[in-house]
């Protein structure tokens, strides 16, 4: 076996048989699947408790609006409000008051709700809604026109744009920029988080190395370098395959999660509260089964196996390109405590390149996307957004030959100053002094 | 035979002189020390036998060829600065640095298993480096570095750090490598162990070798013609001075210093007519004493 495969196999076979490894490989796919079905399962929870209402009503034309069902008991009664008040002082049953003063078409902040409580956002949206909407009613009806109601219920619009994009073969494909912007962004962070940890993880492994004091008896048998791109790529091994087990956990566990949820969760649940968007705006919305289909049909637009492939070659570009420069800080630095200063330029460009791509996620052709998506720093983390929307072939070719270039070039110039860095010790290494190493 | 030789080699760093035109010869089968002050160069010149460093101008010859990555893997290396990976088990670790010297695994293993039982360590295999003592991680050190039995054996200050009875054992294992063939260079600050086990030394200063030859020969050439007497009378003499005089128990102890170029028999014979002498040795000065006299600026 060749001495840098010796190298590789460590690097990789240490890291991925660490518990942490392990743990956050198999936790973190359980972590999304939460993060998508906990909210879903919470909201088909139903809250049992009947909530109890008072209402005092000075006009006395609400009491045929406001009826009791389920979740709300209304209970009109004719007394002060204070002596309502005084009278639930310690009853448990008592959820809130309502007080209309006056009629709500002349009136509109003539009702009041009081409570012991904080009162809650559904309560007053459910009743709120109830009263809007029959005084919405008895406006209309005050005009005396027939048929109005069915007029003004028939000229609502809900416009919603499908975007269809032409692809090269002419044919057309449903297309959805949030659907893209969703992806690159997901697919950029990922990148940006990859290359952060990875990277810092090059860093560290130097470190490591030269505190430990094992760097020499190791470049006695092998040279500095292969022992530098050693880590790069056993490190870089690591990254893809926890990326890939992520990728298969997650779809397995969101396939099996989605068969028990989808009988388990109540598209009831979903379908109400769509009635209840409805009810307040008065327009239909899809059916979550129509949604679903929906999104389906706009997934299929995207071509993934392209993005996904994209996103391997700017990761490995993009990780190349910053791990050889963080084995250079590692190597410069005597405690892992003192590689932040060294380190700053480095990560500087990384959070750029973050903030770059999410403007760049709103006009993804404009020239900041363009000119991140070539300068090699900002590229792999850039140009991942702009990809789901469709980048010519030129422009991704351009990319990614200075991205090629630049790694070489840093691997080369990084290489210089581990060689002479993971042998000094005890000296506080400076700029000037960096600057020196590179011309040995 | 002469196994290593370096001929006329110098390093520059920025803004200093490292090596200026060193030059040095070890013969086959020896031990060889490299003494010097600290900074004095001898860790450059250590690595640049170990091609970690490469030289400015010169050359470093191994049997007679230039050093190549064949070269370098028939030297072992233990460095000043040493250590092993902490979180690594000490078996695989110590197999994984056998194989980056080039060892199969499966020769890799068999000479492990003869050191470790040698070292009766066996039990150490499957501990992590963080477990073990300082001492006990040097052992394991010491191991890796000559397992893969290699011609020329290089140790950079092998005794700091151990204690006594772990120094005294890799003593004895040098030696013991040494008589089964090997050829040794140690750099060391500690004059007893040069006395004890080097036949030949260079000495660096300041980037330059200052003293170089033979331990034995270095000695004699810097004799300064003092003798230990003892004897069951005082004694006195014109050929030479008296140094110090000292009684014990009958026994006079006389430090003298001769004065004339004559024969040390010449000496002794002026001294039996004077009374019964129990012992005449020569004081030839130790290696501290020339390390001193010769860096001191």
């Amino acid at each position: 076996m060749s001495k840098i495969s010796l190298i590789i196999k460590r690097e990789y076979t240490t890291r991925v048989m660490k518990k942490s490894f392990i743990i956050l490989t198999f936790l973190t796919p359980l972590l999304f699947a939460g993060m998508i079905t906990v909210p879903l399962w919470l909201a088909s929870l139903k809250d049992n408790t009947k909530k109890h209402i008072y209402v005092i009503d000075r006009t006395n034309q609400y009491q045929k609006v406001l009826k009791s069902n389920e979740t709300y008991e209304f209970d009109f009664v004719d007394k002060p409000v204070n002596a309502v008040r005084n009278d639930n002082a310690d009853n448990k049953d008592f959820t809130a008051l309502l007080l209309i003063t006056d009629d709500l078409r002349k009136n509109s902040k003539a009702a009041t709700i009081y409570s012991q409580q904080q009162v809650n956002l559904e309560l007053k949206t459910y009743i709120s809604d109830i009263l809007s909407n029959y005084v919405e009613q008895q406006k209309l009806a005050a005009y005396n026109i027939p048929n109005l109601k069915q007029m003004v219920e028939n000229s609502k619009a809900d416009i919603n744009i499908e975007t269809i994009k032409w692809n090269k073969d002419g044919k057309e494909e449903v297309g959805s920029a949030e659907l893209a912007l969703i992806i690159g962004m997901i697919s950029a962070f990922v990148i940006y988080m990859f290359i952060v940890i990875y990277g810092a993880q090059v860093m560290a492994g130097v470190v490591q190395e030269k505190t430990s004091r094992i760097v020499e008896v190791i470049i006695s048998s092998v040279k500095p370098f292969e022992l530098m791109m050693g880590k790069i790529i056993g490190i870089a091994l690591v990254g893809l395959t926890q990326f890939l087990m992520w990728v298969v956990l997650t779809s397995i566990l969101s396939m099996a999660v989605g068969s028990i949820l989808g009988h388990g969760i109540d598209l009831n649940t979903l379908q109400q509260s769509n009635q209840i968007n409805m009810n307040m705006h008065g327009m239909p919305t899809d059916t979550a089964q129509g949604s679903i289909q929906h999104i389906y049909s706009m997934l299929s637009g995207f071509d993934f196996l392209k993005i996904s492939i994209f996103f391997v070659i700017y990761f490995l570009g993009g990780y190349l390109l910053y791990a050889s420069l963080f084995a250079a800080v590692g190597s410069a630095v005597d405690s892992e405590t003192d590689t932040q200063q060294f380190s700053l330029p480095l990560t500087l460009p990384i959070v750029f390149a973050i903030y770059a791509a999410i403007y760049s996620a709103q006009n993804p052709d404009g020239p900041l996307a363009l000119w991140c998506s070539m300068i090699p720093f900002t590229s792999p983390i850039v140009m991942m957004v702009r990809l789901p929307y469709g980048v010519p072939a030129w422009q991704i070719a351009i990319s990614l030959g200075i991205l090629v270039l630049s790694f070489i070039g840093t691997t080369w110039m990084a290489g210089k100053i581990y060689r002479t860095g993971i042998l000094m010790y005890g000296k506080k290494v400076t700029w000037k002094e960096l600057w020196k190493w590179l011309r040995y | 035979m002469i196994l290593l030789e370096v001929e006329n080699v110098v390093k520059q760093f920025a803004g200093h002189l490292a090596l200026d035109n060193v030059s040095l010869t070890v013969p086959e089968n020896s031990i060889y020390g490299l003494l010097g002050p600290n900074g004095a160069g001898k860790t450059t010149l250590i690595r640049i036998i170990n091609c970690i460093t490469a030289p400015d101008s010169g050359e470093v010859r191994l049997n007679g060829k230039k050093m190549t990555t064949a070269e370098v893997q028939q030297i072992g290396y233990l460095p000043e600065e040493r250590g092993l990976y902490k979180k690594m088990k000490v078996g695989e670790q110590a197999l994984y640095l056998a194989q980056l010297k080039g060892m199969s695994r499966q020769d890799a293993l068999k000479a492990l298993k003869y050191w470790f039982e040698k070292f009766e360590i066996q039990a150490w295999w499957d501990k992590k480096v963080e477990e073990l003592s300082k001492g006990m991680a040097q052992k394991v050190q010491f191991i890796t570095t000559i397992l893969h039995n290699p011609k020329l054996l290089i140790f950079d200050e092998p005794f700091s750090g151990f204690d006594p009875v772990n120094a005294d054992l890799m003593k004895r294992e040098i030696l013991e490598l040494r008589n089964n063939g090997a050829t040794i260079i140690f750099s060391t600050h500690n004059m007893g162990t040069v006395e004890d086990l080097c036949e030949n030394i260079s000495l660096v200063n300041q980037a330059k070798i200052v003293l170089q030859g033979n331990v034995a020969e270095i000695r004699a050439n810097h004799a300064t013609k003092t003798f230990l007497v003892r004897s069951e009378n005082s004694i006195t003499g014109n050929n030479f001075e008296l140094l110090s005089q000292t009684e014990k128990d009958g026994i006079f102890e006389t430090k003298i210093k001769k004065m004339n170029t004559g024969s040390n028999n010449l000496l002794l014979k002026e001294l039996i007519q004077q009374t019964e002498i129990h012992t005449f040795e020569e004081l030839l000065p130790g290696m501290n004493d020339i390390f001193i006299e010769t860096v001191k600026p």
